[in-house]
């Protein structure tokens, strides 16, 4: 295999470059530079309002970005002439809130994607999506309404959701911030183990603990720009940035590392 | 007497206090109607002119004689209203998904639509039934319905489709955000999302607003008798009228309430026990 394949397989599965995103005037990220390689799990930190799910919802193409690009696997995302639902497929995002949906089965949201957006049969993706139900501890659970789940049965039904699709990567948008703290733990569990098979993700979140036992790399978002990017052991532990460590100092006064 | 005694006593107690309180409720509401209901019939029955609204609305054989006319010409609104409801249901979803889109293309169907349901939602349902029944007719147009059972229906068709229309719009504009955003991002397209999961979720959420919809419309189906049609309401007038009775009216207004109060008992049930999207 010559130079060009071996820049091929060594290409980022994302790569986000100077991407600017502004609501009105209220500017959200000023130009973000963040790459994520293949098996590798990037945690992205920092206060509400820092821009990490605006960054998530920019890469899954929910939000038009102003300026600045998006690659998949190397090739542009965020032009206008490409299609947003064929790179949605490539993309799996699970929410801070679920979002399952409430007039189906547990079982069904997952079968939904496969089926339709990725075409295959009734038998095909029910069976696929058994298989997730079991991959997540959720066996039994498949004909009961999301109302009737736990918040972390929710969010584990949500994760297998996502993955359903055989997603690039998979972006974790604070899956266990709306969680009651006895519920998180088997959320992140589940995560975990997405890790060890190498699934390829970018996660927001605010367990730092977490965020250093999982992540290769810790990327700190503070008003809309990347400040900070390493190894969870240097950037959680020892931040070079006066703004890391107040966030970080903060988030220890509130008993949340 | 052990502390588990007492506690036992004094839930008996509770218990009995409780009941002996539903009991006199329960006999309080049934003293106050036979009071209030005894009170309304004993006032039209010693009214001075009870005998003769007795003979006029009330007289047995006048009913016996004319209900089976006023039945068999009710099976005709039952018929319309069941083609009209249906019509209703796809104008009206039509209608809703047309104002509902956001394709800078469709912008003329959007401004239509909006015009539709302001038009239709606006001018009294008397008066559409008259100017649809006699209007469409005066065009001279060949290949135009002039049969006013069908042109009675258009005209009903337009008025209630219009609010359909808005009713399912409310019902798709209060699904969450993030039910868009989940089935975009599980790799549906837009109408994809539309009809799997944002559909689904607001028709459930407006079913009893439509509902109630359906026995407003249930009932105007009368009004198609102005252009000539002869339905339960027409055929009570003309009993009447020949024989001086207006018993026959009567009869045609039990036909509407065995149909409506069905209706509003599912309504009832609906809105209280099926709060679950």
């Amino acid at each position: 295999m010559g130079d060009r394949g071996q820049e091929g397989l060594s290409a980022p599965v994302l790569e986000v470059r100077g991407v600017t995103k502004a609501f009105g005037s209220n500017e959200v990220l000023h130009g973000v530079d963040l790459s994520v390689a293949e098996h590798q799990a990037v945690a992205l930190i920092g206060a509400s309002g820092s821009g990490k799910s605006t960054l998530l919802r920019c890469i899954d193409l929910l939000v038009e970005i102003d300026d600045g690009d998006i690659f998949l696997d190397g090739e542009v995302i965020t032009d206008p002439s490409v299609d947003a639902v064929s790179i949605r497929r490539r993309l799996g995002l699970v929410f801070q809130a679920y979002n399952l949906f409430p007039h189906l089965t547990a079982l069904q949201n997952v079968v939904l994607g496969d089926r339709y957006a990725h075409g295959a049969s009734r038998e095909e993706a029910r069976e696929r999506a058994g298989r997730l139900f079991a991959r997540f501890g959720l066996e039994g659970r498949e004909d009961e309404r999301p109302d009737d789940l736990s918040g972390g049965q929710q969010q584990r039904v949500a994760i297998a959701r996502a993955f359903a699709g055989r997603p690039r990567a998979l972006l974790l948008d604070e899956v266990t911030s709306a969680l009651d703290p006895e519920l998180v733990g088997e959320v992140l569990q589940a995560v975990r183990d997405l890790k060890e098979e190498g699934v390829t993700m970018l996660i927001a979140t605010h367990e730092m603990s977490f965020a250093r036992e999982v992540a290769d790399l810790v990327a700190f978002l503070h008003e809309g720009r990347i400040l900070e990017l390493g190894p969870p052991d240097r950037v959680l532990v020892d931040p070079e940035r006066p703004e890391t460590k107040r966030f970080l100092r903060r988030l220890l006064e509130a008993g949340r590392v | 007497m052990t502390a588990s005694e007492a506690t036992l006593g004094r839930r008996a107690a509770r218990e009995t206090a409780k009941r002996r309180r539903a009991r006199r409720g329960q006999a309080i509401a049934a003293v106050s109607s036979l009071i209030v209901i005894g009170g309304l019939i004993a006032l039209a029955v010693t009214s001075p002119g009870w005998p003769t609204v007795r003979d006029t609305f009330f007289s047995w054989s006048a009913f016996k004689d004319s209900f089976p006319d006023v039945a068999k010409a009710f099976w005709l609104d039952i018929k319309m209203f069941c083609v009209i409801e249906a019509a209703v249901l796809v104008v009206g979803m039509v209608v809703a998904l047309v104002r509902t889109s956001q394709a800078a293309a469709l912008f003329p169907l959007r401004l239509l639509a909006a015009v539709f349901v302001d038009v239709f939602r606006g001018v009294p349902v008397i008066l559409l039934v008259y100017l649809v029944g006699f209007g469409i007719p005066a065009l001279e147009l060949s290949g135009l319905p002039s049969d006013p059972i069908i042109l009675g229906g258009v005209a009903l068709t337009l008025s209630y489709s219009a609010y359909v229309a808005e009713v399912y719009r409310s019902g798709i504009a209060s699904i969450h955000r993030g039910q868009r955003d989940a089935a975009l991002a599980i790799g549906l397209t837009e109408g994809q999302a539309l009809r799997h999961v944002i559909l689904p979720q607001a028709v459930r959420r407006v079913g009893p607003p439509l509902l109630n919809d359906f026995i407003a419309l249930q009932k105007d189906v009368a009004l198609v008798s102005i252009l000539g049609v002869v339905e339960a309401f027409r055929q009570a007038q003309i009993i009447s009228s020949s024989t001086f009775n207006y018993t026959a009216l009567v009869g045609a207004a039990l036909l509407y309430l065995c149909v409506t109060i069905p209706l509003s008992r599912v309504l009832d049930r609906w809105g209280i026990g099926g709060r679950r999207v």
